[in-house]
């Protein structure tokens, strides 16, 4: 367990460095989450009674999806694992005392976890300050923001568990982008990247709410804004360890047949 | 211009040679955007309509903006990737050829993956010209077509903006992404829907409405003034700012080679 920290704490600090490109991520992000909230507002003025969630549960949703942005992107993947295949270090990998999926597990949640650190602060201080419609609210009571942070890490786990799939596919196919990108794209989508699941028309809601990808951010954040609560958190909440389980089953079960037939490319 | 073409071929050769490699790209860059038109239809599927402007109208949008901004991007590529240029410090080799830097920077790429999203633009026009209900005079023709050139125009004007910062900076700007991706996603619906200091600035300051919202009026037949149909020639006056900011930073630049 303690070298697993340790992996987390060095990939951690190293991605507390990058800070210009931080405060360039949050003003993107914040003008991104601006525009966000002005369109769902044009929607809103058309017909509020046909919104799925109250206007303040979207703002809500809205700023936590940005300032956790590195926590919930599918897109955001680790060049390095990539690497590690395509160049044949995986060899050293392989030599180390240490279990590879955990490795690279840790890696990847570590870097996402640092660069939300770094970016959510000051996105989530100014949503807070902001006027009326744009203000961020907080959450309901303290269980919901207890069980908004168990669904945060629980999230966390489902998506880098989920990316680990993708890195073990390119054993097997050993050019990445393709698959890469067409799972990250899908799986944003059915996520509530693009419009939350609530907006989702039936039958397409129900069958996105019990896929691996209703765990990723749509959880925390419905929680967060209150959209779930209570009895639906918990319940939501076993789902993710539910996905969270048969994930990373799958990733090890996968990983350890890919290395048994690996090829160490390139000398 | 035959040299260009000689490039153009080059690359299309080149880029053929990895036909998966191509062809998953290109899938992907359609499944992009279509996760964002599916947005837009279960949103409509919700609302009848926004601002009011119905699905097909506003589809009409989405595909301008897609369209305009594919055709940049697919030429105006060797941008998009510049900082790199600069960081690595090959620019330096560009300097030194008898040609202008634009052109070769121009020339270096060419990426035809995002034919993907020029497809699916496309396929939108099929499905969005007949259902929106315009009735297609040769003026509303012209206006559309002026909407597509103008708006490669000022997306590729963007671009040059956003390579001409890193002469300053050597990295890229992630800012930027805002005004070329955010101008994409954000283009699907028409710019009035973000309010009036929104649309003030996509005006003013970075012209995206003048290829998008205004003509769209005049298509609708809401506007009838000859001049909502020729706003998007005035976007192209943006191109004068973003090349002089070009001009000014090759004229700082300094080099970062080894």
């Amino acid at each position: 367990m303690q070298k697993y920290l340790a992996i987390f704490q060095i990939r951690f600090v190293n991605s507390l460095q990058y800070r210009t490109a931080a405060l360039a991520g949050i003003a993107t992000q914040f003008a991104w989450g601006f525009m966000e909230i002005l369109a769902f507002q044009a929607f809103y003025r058309v017909d509020p009674s046909s919104f799925p969630m109250t206007l303040s549960q979207t703002v809500s949703y809205i700023w936590m999806q940005q300032a956790f942005l590195a926590l919930f992107m599918n897109w955001f993947f680790e060049p390095e694992i990539f690497n590690a295949v395509l160049s044949g270090s995986i060899a050293y990998e392989l030599a180390r005392p240490i279990d590879l999926y955990s490795r690279w597990f840790c890696q990847a949640a570590a870097n996402r976890l640092a660069k939300a650190v770094l970016r959510c602060m000051p996105i989530l201080l100014v949503a807070f300050l902001l006027p009326e419609p744009f203000r961020m609210s907080l959450p309901a009571s303290l269980p919901q923001f207890l069980l908004f942070l168990i669904a945060v890490f629980l999230g966390l786990g489902v998506i880098v568990s989920f990316s680990m799939l993708v890195y073990v596919t390119t054993f097997y196919t050993l050019s990445p982008i393709g698959t890469r990108l067409i799972a990250a794209v899908l799986a944003d989508f059915l996520a509530g990247a693009i419009i939350p699941l609530p907006f989702f028309p039936q039958p397409f809601r129900t069958i996105a709410e019990w896929l691996p990808f209703a765990s990723m951010q749509n959880m925390p954040l419905r929680i967060y804004s209150g959209h779930i609560a209570g009895h639906d958190a918990l319940t939501g909440i076993l789902l993710q360890i539910v996905w969270l389980t048969i994930l990373i089953l799958a990733g090890r079960r996968l990983m350890s047949r890919a290395l048994r037939h690996v090829v160490v490319q390139g000398g | 211009m035959r040299l260009y073409l000689k490039f153009f071929t080059m690359h299309l050769k080149s880029q053929m040679q990895y036909k998966t490699s191509f062809f998953l790209t290109a899938v992907s860059q359609f499944l992009v955007s279509f996760t964002a038109l599916l947005g837009v239809w279960f949103m409509f599927l919700r609302f009848n309509e926004v601002n009011g402007f119905t699905f097909p109208q506003v589809l009409l949008c989405h595909a301008v903006v897609l369209l305009s901004f594919s055709l940049a991007e697919c030429f105006g590529r060797g941008f998009d990737v510049f900082p790199q240029l600069i960081g690595n410090g090959m620019f330096d080799r560009v300097l030194v050829r008898p040609r202008s830097a634009v052109f070769q920077v121009l020339a270096s790429q060419v990426e035809f993956s995002r034919i993907g999203r020029l497809l699916q633009a496309l396929v939108v026009f099929i499905y969005a010209i007949p259902a929106s209900g315009i009735l297609w005079t040769w003026d509303r023709v012209v206006t559309l077509c002026l909407m597509i050139i103008c708006g490669s125009f000022v997306f590729f004007f963007l671009f040059l903006v956003y390579a001409a910062i890193s002469f300053f900076t050597i990295e890229g700007l992630e800012f930027m992404n805002i005004l070329t991706d955010g101008g994409r996603e954000f283009g699907r619906y028409p710019f009035a829907v973000y309010g009036k200091a929104v649309l003030g600035f996509l005006t003013y300051v970075i012209p995206l409405a003048l290829f998008q919202y205004y003509p769209l009026l005049y298509l609708l037949g809401l506007e009838t003034s000859r001049l909502y149909m020729l706003m998007p020639l005035l976007s192209l006056l943006f191109g004068i700012p973003a090349i002089a900011f070009w001009r000014f930073g090759l004229h700082r630049y300094r080099s970062t080679g080894s």
